[in-house]
């Protein structure tokens, strides 16, 4: 009797659908608040949101963001405000995703997208660059740096409409 | 070295047998069941009918590292696990490839520390490493295959050292 049950049981799972993900062809859909590589974002009219404060990095518990600031000028204007993100670096291998960059940045310059795909045979490869961060500079504004009017982005959080 | 110096240029001959043995060496890589950490939790998962590694090859963890050709370390190496690690590298028999799971033993992630070994490329060599705390099943397989597209551009030179 108990030998028929056990069949059954089984039987009755050779009928059922396979479960298995075709994983590279198909994906799972994430969760929205899922925590992926970073994004540096811009605002509408192209300028980077990042004024190189480097709260990231003080707020970064595994020190995987590397924040160099440099000052901007209105002929080579990167970011409103005095200083910019010269160099902004994350190694991939040290950060865990956990989004507190995302949390200290007081212009939300910085924001954890969906990418996840981040594998490396050379671990150098893994320090993502901030060319390599950064969004693209949105259609029909200008790119960094650029001569703007003095006197205009003079604030670091200025009253820009978000980019989104 | 070796081969090719020996028989001279075979061109076509090691060309396919190159691509042969690669895709032989890509079809059927068993892991070593072999976890630390919290990333070994979804290595399993990578593993169970979700994600299936055996859709790669990777039906079987070996228990033994002899029979194994792949070794995932999965998790953070402490410094006293550390000789263990080497030991079962240095039992696997050739070829063998390491995947470095994950932030812990890839650079030591968040554990910047006395104790944790500060990326396990300190103690053997790794082929491929894979980002995320832990990674998920997806990143694994993602590894996987860039491991696979790394060693379908072995060449037989490659294999003699």
């Amino acid at each position: 009797m108990n030998l028929i049950k056990g069949f059954a049981t089984t039987f009755k799972h050779v009928l059922e659908e396979p479960v298995t993900l075709q994983y590279p062809e198909q994906m799972k859909p994430f969760a929205e608040r899922f925590k992926g590589r970073h994004h540096l974002r811009r605002y509408d009219n192209g300028l980077e949101k990042c004024i190189g404060c480097a709260l990231c990095a003080a707020a970064c518990p595994a020190d995987a963001i590397w924040v160099e600031a440099a000052e901007n000028s209105d002929e080579q204007r990167f970011s409103p405000g005095e200083r910019y993100a010269k160099t902004y670096e994350i190694n991939m291998l040290r950060c865990i995703f956990c989004g507190y960059c995302e949390d200290a940045c007081p212009t939300q310059a910085i924001e954890l997208g969906h990418e996840h795909q981040m594998s490396f045979t050379d671990r150098r490869d893994a320090i993502y660059t901030k060319t390599m961060l950064i969004d693209p500079v949105p259609e029909g504004a200008d790119g960094t740096p650029r001569e703007v009017e003095p006197g205009v982005f003079t604030r670091a959080i200025p009253d820009m409409p978000d980019a989104k | 070295m070796g081969v090719s110096s020996k028989l001279g240029n075979l061109g076509v001959v090691t060309t396919t047998l190159e691509d042969a043995v690669n895709w032989g060496r890509t079809g059927a890589m068993w892991p070593l069941l072999f976890g630390l950490a919290c990333c070994a939790i979804e290595m399993m998962s990578t593993q169970a009918s979700d994600y299936d590694m055996s859709r790669f090859g990777m039906e079987l963890n070996r228990a033994t590292p002899r029979q194994a050709d792949l070794m995932i370390v999965a998790g953070r190496v402490t410094r006293k696990m550390a000789p263990v690690v080497r030991q079962l590298y240095d039992q696997m028999s050739d070829p063998k490839w390491v995947i470095s799971m994950g932030d812990c033993a890839s650079c030591g992630g968040v554990y910047n520390n006395y104790a944790i070994v500060q990326g396990v490329d300190e103690i053997i060599p790794v082929d491929v490493y894979v980002a995320g705390c832990p990674p998920r099943p997806e990143q694994l397989i993602h590894g996987v295959m860039t491991l696979h597209e790394k060693i379908k551009g072995e060449r037989i030179q490659d294999w003699a050292s």
